[in-house]
């Protein structure tokens, strides 16, 4: 369980500006809660994220996942970022084992899991390879082994998909969803794309920029498993048109439909 | 085959321009001549090269041995590194070759001002070319290194020293062909043995062949030790030459 309280973050420009990333966040996310969020650039989506990873520090207000306030990067979550980022030097394996090298945990125990990970992504032939030998989408797959790895009761993923190109990335919306279902955790997922939004989530949060807040949280009673037949549900469609009239405004609706 | 086919055709007109103009010896030897006069002191010459090929392994190894963690130390934070930058700036404004003999002057008559000199003029691409390396890390990189609790010690060996290994081969690269140039500075200056005062000695009484036939040595030498160093980079870091080669295809 996450609970975001109050929570501030104050970048300073190198003019020696103050820019408002975040202003008064608070939140609460459940035991394997799957949750979403969206916005447009600049609303403070990602610096939520590291914050909640405990990458950054925040200005005012905390982070406490079960109880304990965040002050440093937990052993317990796990980061995807938009870039797959895997060592070049190690073969796909190697990089899945990474963390556990990193934790100086012991590697020969983790080969098991990361057989299995990688089996569950279908990169079960891959793991001699090295990361350019494989397309960007097979790179991310990886990239989600590695943070699978250490068994993470917390995933974060900031805009995983965001350097995909579309069809992949609906591919991976569903791999992603499977993955949640085979190994129940709480996933915080920034993104971009509101159907992918309400496609994964538990409850969509809704941001709007300069300063970060949040605007509305949107429960997505959707029912599970999903698949892509869901977009044509009645729910989908109204919880993807709020979302764009909470992003774009009322007013742009005919620009935005034509 | 092409070259070789270019290479051995100017070779022949060489020799011919010579023969038919009767260019004096001193002025432009034939190859046949170099190839001759050459071969005939063959024992001398291997003394000579050998000598040069010691100072330039030698000067090429305390540079990367230096440079690295000089590297690693400027790039450790933004303030040494400004600290630090414009006094190797400042070594590579003085020209190398005045300094040779002054340097000669401070360390005396051997082998170590020669090493001194090599070492300068090949440290300073290699210092930037693994500092920019050291640099050139991906910023999620890092966090992810420090999102598994990596020590400062585990973030340089595991994420950011062999990330910049394709950045440090580059550097070693242009160093060895850089050496090549310090060692014979070197031994213009100050030397009893080596290629470099071979050419000195063989000019200042004419036996041009001989100093052609060493400089020949010194091109050779430089080529092989290039392709050692390309050769190493292949067999020990095959992600890294490999990384390279997409990028330039």
């Amino acid at each position: 369980m996450i609970e975001i309280d109050d929570l501030s973050k104050v970048f300073h420009s190198r003019d020696g500006a103050e820019v408002f990333a975040l202003e008064d966040v608070s939140l609460d996310v459940g035991n394997n809660e799957f949750l979403t969020i969206v916005g447009p650039s600049g609303c403070g989506k990602s610096t939520l994220l590291r914050l909640v990873s405990g990458l950054i520090q925040p200005t005012s207000g905390a982070v406490a996942i079960d109880g304990n306030i965040v002050t440093e990067p937990r052993q317990d979550t796990g980061i995807v970022f938009q870039m797959p980022v895997l060592l070049p030097w190690s073969t796909i394996l190697d990089n899945v084992l990474f963390p556990l090298k990193m934790l100086g945990s012991d590697v020969s125990d983790g080969i098991a899991k990361a057989h299995y990970l990688l089996d569950m992504v279908g990169l079960g032939g891959f793991q001699e390879k090295y990361p350019r030998e494989l397309s960007g989408g097979m790179q991310q797959r990886a990239a989600i082994c590695r943070s699978l790895i250490h068994n993470p009761s917390v995933l974060l993923m900031d805009e995983p998909f965001g350097a995909l190109d579309a069809l992949t990335r609906e591919e991976m919306a569903l791999e992603v969803l499977r993955i949640w279902t085979d190994e129940p955790k709480t996933i915080l997922f920034v993104t971009h794309s509101i159907t992918e939004a309400v496609l994964l989530a538990d409850r969509v949060v809704v941001m709007s920029p300069r300063p970060g807040r949040i605007a509305e949280i949107i429960n997505i009673n959707l029912p599970r498993p999903r698949t892509f037949k869901i977009e044509s549900h009645n729910e989908f469609q109204q919880s993807t048109q709020r979302i764009r009239e909470l992003i774009f405004g009322n007013r742009d609706e005919k620009r935005i439909v034509s | 085959m092409l070259p070789i086919g270019v290479f051995v055709a100017l070779l022949i007109a060489w020799e011919g321009v010579v023969q038919i103009f009767g260019i004096p010896v001193y002025l432009l030897p034939a190859p046949s001549v170099i190839w001759t006069d050459t071969t005939a002191i063959a024992s001398t010459i291997g003394k000579h090269t050998l000598a040069t090929l010691g100072t330039i392994i030698m000067g090429f190894l305390i540079s990367f041995a230096i440079s690295l963690p000089l590297a690693v130390f400027m790039t450790s934070s933004p303030l040494i590194s400004s600290a630090i930058y414009p006094l190797l700036v400042l070594t590579q404004s003085i020209p190398k070759v005045a300094l040779a003999p002054i340097l000669v002057v401070m360390l005396g008559a051997n082998e170590l001002p020669r090493l001194v000199i090599t070492f300068l003029v090949a440290f300073f691409p290699l210092v930037i070319s693994i500092a920019v390396g050291l640099m050139a890390v991906p910023e999620e990189l890092t966090e992810l290194g420090r999102s598994f609790k990596a020590s400062k010690f585990q973030e340089l060996y595991r994420i950011r020293l062999p990330y910049a290994v394709p950045f440090i081969f580059s550097g070693l690269k242009v160093a060895i062909a850089l050496a090549v140039v310090g060692a014979v500075v070197g031994e213009f200056v100050n030397a009893d043995k080596g290629l470099g005062y071979m050419i000195i000695t063989a000019t200042a009484f004419f036996k041009v062949p001989v100093a052609f036939g060493a400089l020949i040595i010194l091109s050779v030498m430089g080529v092989v030790l290039f392709q050692i160093v390309v050769i190493i980079e292949r067999v020990f870091f095959p992600w890294s030459a490999a990384n390279k080669e997409t990028t330039i295809a």
